[in-house]
């Protein structure tokens, strides 16, 4: 069985035919990335599956379960964890705050035990700090903590941000366009982590990106988004062959 | 004449208040309390023939702030007075028990952390009493004063960590002051309106605390009913909402002839001493920040700022808001039933739109988010409204001015995004030299 699959979707907003007709099938530890022109609706794709819209027509499967309709709290406790495209961090916050609230959702102790800070809560607590400081580790933040997030430098946010993604146990990861705005350097380094973060914990992850080196190099399937709609699908060696994505796509770069 | 403008080292401004600082900045909150302690036994033993001597009329009430300004002649007395009761007693003590304080802090850390919180509470309560001691005037403000901290903490709660502009402490306190009020009276007096008391008397200072939670969920339900409509979206609803709820509690009082309508609700029984106030405003502090600190908690906080990621972040954002609002109405509810029984008299027109005003003051002056910032600001503006009651009709233009004050200056209030952490205050202080 394939671990998310989406059938057939389609979306409108008012009369505007966002998304037609948009099939994904991910398998577990698969890296899948989703590319296209500025407007394709690839943010919208990653909103639909996410619950943040409600598609028009069509199903959202996540291991058999249908996820269209529930709520995006929902969608992400069931495991669709994801980074934003341009970084949504809660500013008044400090990064060991932001990854221990992925955690929300397993939360053992209740209402009760938050206003009394029973013993129980104290020790969840700590056991929640520990494996979100797990994570900073692998994501090299950990020296900043107690930081403030607006403190870091952009690299480290968007690490924070993937930290506290990936503390909300997902089983595909969304990350849409990881890299926006990087240096060379950071770069670098976020692929790095990529890479790590699926050999080591076996995700599948799901990608939008717009720098084509980096899709060609970590995804083994690309999907090709104009209009709304999917123009081609393959290995990248096939995407990138494909006389349509050129003409769609990498056209305007060959132009230069 | 640049030498002139320049600052000569030691003598600036900051340089001075370091100089006056420093002596007091390696004494632990231990040597702060004990100091005061002293302060204020010695203002029980020597406050009455001091003032005498002094030639003032009676023992300066609110740190001479009053009689100063009633009778400016007397300010050089009313300052002597407190420069001899207050000021050198717990400067003398901070600089001769620093040490030992600390090395008694440090002792008291180290036994379990219950034992060392409720062993400064219970010097802070000795504190409050001895100095409230004096005079029945002390004591109802107090009380009133820690009413206010109960209010502001848990508006703070909305409007700070929550993010969200609510009207509706009024209301809430409405809700728990009659809910506790009608609970005391139907069950423990003899009264015009509810009949004769169903329980034994003796019973009720022990089912108080069921009254005043009683109004408290009371209070909770109405922020239900905000709740439910305002919370689906985000922006100025729930100010025009919950100032709407406020209004209409006040007239739904008003119009209910079976609580006393506009005449009000008296004669509660005379449960609420100093004791239990201050108990109930740690058990509010306690609570809201076990709750602010806690990963639930800052899932209020993550709302606020991004309601999209929280969400993404598996928070049930909807959940998150409604619980945090019933709570904050919770405590304004208990605050409320505690202020009709520190009155032991209610009317509806108590709970407008000045009550509002008054609690929204203090939240922005003290600060957004932060427990510590609440306090202050319910403390400060509360003295200071009582301080400055000579001036009458002068009093709301100071302390309107103030505010617009801080706002210009410190736009998020005195002290705003603050963790209120009990461990830190506690703790010795180190000394600078021996950290070295």
């Amino acid at each position: 069985m394939q671990l998310l699959e989406v059938k057939e979707m389609t979306h409108f907003f008012g009369g505007l035919r966002a998304v037609h007709n948009y099939n994904l099938s991910i398998q577990p530890g698969e890296i899948c990335g989703l590319i296209g022109p500025n407007g394709a609706g690839k943010t919208t794709i990653f909103n639909l599956i996410t619950g943040i819209h409600r598609p028009t027509e069509g199903d959202v499967l996540l291991a058999g379960e249908n996820l269209v309709g529930l709520f995006p709290h929902q969608i992400a406790a069931r495991g669709l964890g994801r980074t934003f495209q341009n970084l949504q961090l809660w500013r008044h916050m400090t990064v060991l705050e932001h990854v221990k609230l992925g955690r929300y959702s397993k939360l053992g102790y209740g209402l009760l035990g938050a206003f009394l800070g029973t013993s129980k809560q104290k020790r969840e607590e700590e056991e929640i700090a520990e494996k979100a400081m797990d994570l900073l580790r692998t994501m090299r933040v950990d020296q900043v903590a107690d930081q403030n997030v607006l403190n870091l430098p952009y690299g480290a946010q968007r690490r924070v941000e993937m930290a506290r993604a990936l503390a909300t146990d997902p089983k595909v990861l969304f990350l849409d366009e990881p890299t926006a705005g990087m240096n060379p350097e950071e770069l670098k380094q976020m692929m790095g982590i990529i890479r790590q973060v699926h050999d080591e914990m076996g995700l599948a992850i799901f990608l939008i990106e717009h720098r084509l080196k980096m899709v060609m190099e970590l995804c083994q399937r690309i999907q090709t988004l104009v209009f709304g709609e999917v123009i081609a699908e393959g290995p990248p060696e096939e995407i990138q062959n494909n006389p349509k994505v050129i003409e769609a796509y990498l056209g305007k770069e060959t132009m230069e | 004449m640049a030498q002139l403008t320049g600052t000569v080292p030691g003598y600036s401004l900051s340089g001075v208040s370091a100089m006056l600082r420093r002596p007091f900045s390696g004494a632990p909150l231990l040597a702060w309390l004990l100091g005061v302690i002293l302060a204020v036994s010695l203002e029980r033993i020597l406050g009455a023939p001091l003032a005498l001597f002094l030639g003032l009329p009676r023992i300066p009430m609110l740190f001479g702030f009053v009689i100063a300004l009633s009778r400016p002649l007397l300010f050089p007395s009313a300052l002597i007075y407190v420069l001899i009761i207050y000021l050198i007693p717990v400067a003398a003590v901070l600089r001769l028990a620093g040490e030992a304080t600390n090395r008694a802090a440090d002792l008291l850390m180290r036994m379990p952390f219950l034992v060392t919180v409720l062993v400064h509470l219970g010097l802070l309560y000795v504190t409050l009493h001895l100095w409230s001691g004096v005079s029945a005037y002390r004591v109802l403000t107090l009380k009133l004063i820690l009413i206010a901290v109960i209010v502001t903490t848990s508006l703070n709660l909305i409007n700070g960590y929550q993010g969200e502009f609510s009207c509706s402490h009024p209301g809430f306190m409405a809700l728990g002051a009659y809910g506790a009020s009608v609970f005391t009276l139907i069950l423990f007096v003899d009264d015009k309106i509810f009949g004769t008391a169903l329980l034994p008397a003796w019973l009720g200072p022990f089912l108080f605390p069921l009254g005043l939670i009683a109004g408290g969920l009371v209070a909770s339900l109405g922020a239900l009913a905000i709740a439910i409509p305002s919370f689906r979206t985000r922006g100025d609803y729930l100010a025009i909402i919950s100032l709407a709820f406020t209004f209409i509690i006040k007239s739904l009082v008003e119009n209910l002839e079976v609580v006393g309508g506009p005449r009000g609700l008296g004669s509660q029984p005379d449960w609420a001493n100093l004791p239990t106030v201050f108990i109930w405003a740690v058990l509010c502090i306690w609570t809201i920040n076990n709750f602010v600190r806690s990963t639930m908690g800052k899932a209020v906080n993550a709302v606020r700022d991004d309601e999209e990621a929280a969400e993404a972040m598996t928070v049930n954002t909807r959940r998150t808001k409604m619980i945090n609002f019933m709570f904050a109405a919770f405590w304004a509810g208990v605050a409320g039933g505690l202020f009709a029984h520190v009155l032991r008299y209610v009317n509806p027109s108590t709970f407008g739109i000045q009550k509002l005003a008054e609690v929204l003051a203090m939240v922005y002056l003290g600060g957004l988010n932060s427990i510590v910032g609440s306090i202050v600001g319910a403390v400060s503006l509360s003295m200071l409204s009582e301080a400055l009651r000579p001036l009458e009709i002068f009093k709301w233009i100071i302390i309107p001015l103030l505010l617009i004050l801080v706002m210009i200056f410190r736009p998020t209030g005195l002290i705003a995004f603050r963790e209120f952490n009990v461990r830190n205050i506690l703790s010795p202080r180190q000394n600078p030299q021996r950290e070295v």
